[in-house]
């Protein structure tokens, strides 16, 4: 990729692109004056073209999200999802930071796009530098006269507003987001009805991730022909990929949707190789909801279509976590049991009950307390709680099955040999206090 | 978050009670009325500016955005009681929230909390006798490409090693940004009561409400 032009990253490392003037001196807000030459339904029609497919996790097509919006609708909102919570990806925390202005061309466009007057930007409440970063970016396109009314001369308004979370990952899932919104938990709706029909206020909405957003400005300005050159059909355009755990470079990366897992682990202009020393034991290649990868399967391809093959759940959010061969897998167990049960809403018995249990499976294994049926409940627990069988309002279940089913099948031999090597005292003891 | 006690012989937002809230702390939750279709949307930004306002959330300050928002307190609890980020007890004067994501787990992150809770004297959920610091965990940060990471105030600190826990805390500068803040979801500076955190010099931008 030493000759791929980075397009989303253009700006990071430029701090004066940070600012209006500095955006627009290195070719910024011509995305949305372009935009503004056509209909919004050329718009849409534009985007689906492209084939730009949600960055937020799902892949579900933009364009085709858009055209879902009833056509006699009044009212229309727009709802840029900037909860990045899943672990471990940072990519809209590098776009927001470091080049605020193309994330807000990109809301106007999707906007405009899809006749929405008001924007509401949903972030993490974590993220402050970045809140601080947007807001004045917010506050630099409101006095220019690039939010308001009659933007750029047309008959088109915008209001966008930050909305600050309040610590829950469940807020990322698009439903669960409008209710934040609303001042409410952030419990996910059932749908049907989709946002679409029946969003925030009841009203229609299209809730978009930053980075999808952030391709915007670029699919207009050079258009949906320019965008599918890019990568492979079903996984067009600039892509945004990060890397972290014990390699050399950890970071965010852009490159087409053609790399493999081992080429963000180990070329230089991704993640560099590992850190002297480590090895490969796991990766977890889209965030950790995906499922995970072993040793042998790093030449999956970071694009839409080959994470199935590998028994993921998906590409995610193409954030790749590796750990190495001196991490203990129990403890990764525990650590990713851990976050679903903490994190699941309580809604859903079986993602309630079931993430609650395999974390506590999880713990006792990782305290050296485990059983080889264990082994088996967790993958029989795994296989019975998602969105996959039917019955739950949201796929957060299916977010925290992936990985404790691919994990116990791919390293089931080594768990039964962890468990084979407990101390039969230490055992007792934890099980004392855990019955 | 534990869940919030009342205790019986105090009741919440009884009468006899000096009032939490400042006027200009609720003129502030009304100026966001503007940007939503109903006042209750207005409650997660409301509760940001009770917690600058008083450093938690206590049930009776509850009582109060419900009456500003004209909701039932109920509705207020419901909503604040499901987000971390809001406490209805005090905490310290800042809040240190390490991060124990699958990253930052890989990369030594528990050396860190483990070094934390030794020098502050507490656990998870504790605050020092001192009262200057909280401390809390959160899977993910999203600061991966710096992990072990932990945010104190308003600044992610990365790339913690144990030997660098010492230098941090005696840092007085390590919840502040260098960046230039917006105000937003501030107190306004002349509430009663605000918080050491207080650390908007300068950059006030509160422009931007259409």
């Amino acid at each position: 990729m030493r000759d791929y032009e980075p397009i989303l990253l253009r700006n990071v490392g430029v701090p004066e692109a940070r600012t209006l003037k500095g955006y627009e001196a290195r070719g910024g807000y011509r995305g949305i004056r372009k935009a503004l030459g056509s209909s919004p339904e050329q718009i849409v029609e534009e985007v689906k073209k492209a084939n730009l497919r949600g960055r937020g996790g799902a892949g579900f097509p933009a364009g085709l999200k858009w055209s879902f919006l009833p056509k006699d609708r009044t009212i229309t909102y727009l709802c840029v999802n900037a909860d990045e919570s899943e672990p471990p990806t940072f990519s809209n925390r590098l776009l927001m930071e470091n080049d605020p202005h193309q994330v807000l061309e990109g809301a106007m466009i999707a906007a405009y796009a899809t006749r929405a007057q008001v924007a509401y930007i949903y972030m993490r409440v974590e993220f402050h530098e970045q809140f601080h970063v947007l807001q004045r970016a917010v506050d630099e396109a409101y006095a220019a006269g690039y939010l308001g009314r009659r933007l750029f001369g047309h008959d088109f308004d915008l209001q966008v507003y930050i909305h600050r979370g309040a610590g829950a990952y469940v807020c990322g899932e698009e439903t669960g987001l409008i209710e934040s919104i609303e001042g409410k938990r952030g419990w996910p709706r059932i749908k049907p009805p989709f946002p679409a029909l029946e969003g925030l206020f009841r009203r229609p909405t299209v809730v978009n991730n930053v980075e999808t957003l952030a391709n915007l400005p670029h699919l207009i300005e050079r258009g949906a022909a320019w965008f599918t050159s890019i990568g492979p059909p079903h996984s067009t355009g600039p892509k945004l990929f990060c890397i972290s755990g014990p390699v050399r470079r950890p970071g965010c990366y852009e490159g087409p949707m053609t790399i493999t897992v081992r080429d963000l682990i180990e070329r230089p202009e991704f993640g560099g190789g590992m850190l002297p020393g480590k090895r490969v034991k796991m990766v977890l290649p889209g965030g950790v909801s995906v499922g995970v990868l072993t040793a042998n399967e790093l030449d999956m391809k970071m694009d839409f279509a080959d994470p199935a093959k590998y028994g993921l759940l998906g590409l995610g959010t193409a954030a790749a976590v590796v750990v190495d061969t001196d991490t203990d897998i129990r403890l990764v167990l525990r650590n990713l049991a851990r976050f679903y049960a903490l994190e699941s809403c309580g809604q859903c018995t079986q993602c309630r009950e079931g993430t609650s249990w395999m974390y506590k499976i999880a713990a006792r294994i990782a305290a050296g307390a485990g059983r080889r049926a264990d082994l088996d409940i967790l993958e029989q627990t795994a296989r019975n709680m998602g969105m996959m069988p039917g019955l739950s309002i949201c796929g957060l279940p299916d977010g925290a099955t992936y990985p404790i089913e691919t994990l116990v099948r791919k390293f089931r031999s080594e768990l039964e040999e962890l468990i084979g090597q407990q101390e039969p005292a230490r055992r007792d003891a934890v099980l004392q206090t855990v019955n | 978050m534990a869940w919030p006690t009342i205790d019986r012989n105090q009741p919440a937002g009884d009468s006899g009670a000096a009032p939490l809230l400042s006027e200009a702390v609720r003129e502030k939750i009304r100026s966001f009325f503007a940007r939503y279709e109903t006042k209750r949307a207005a409650l997660l930004p409301a509760l940001h500016i009770v917690q600058d306002a008083l450093g938690h959330v206590p049930p009776q300050a509850m009582v109060e955005v419900a009456e500003v928002l004209d909701i039932a307190p109920a509705a207020v609890l419901d909503t604040a009681s499901f987000y971390t980020h809001f406490w209805t007890h005090p905490k310290g004067a800042q809040v240190i929230v390490v991060c124990r994501g699958l990253t930052c787990e890989v990369l030594g992150g528990n050396a860190v909390l483990e070094e934390l809770k030794r020098l502050l004297g507490i656990d998870e959920h504790g605050t020092s006798a001192d009262g200057r610091y909280s401390l809390v965990t959160e899977d993910c940060l999203a600061g991966c490409d710096h992990g072990p990471c932990l945010l104190i105030g308003e600044k992610l600190h990365r790339r913690v090693r144990p030997e660098d826990v010492a230098r941090i805390l005696a840092d007085p500068d390590n919840g502040r940004l260098a960046y230039e803040r917006s105000t937003l979801f501030d107190a306004p500076s002349s509430a009663p009561g605000e918080p050491g955190a207080g650390n908007g010099t300068g950059g006030v931008h509160e422009k931007g409400s259409g």
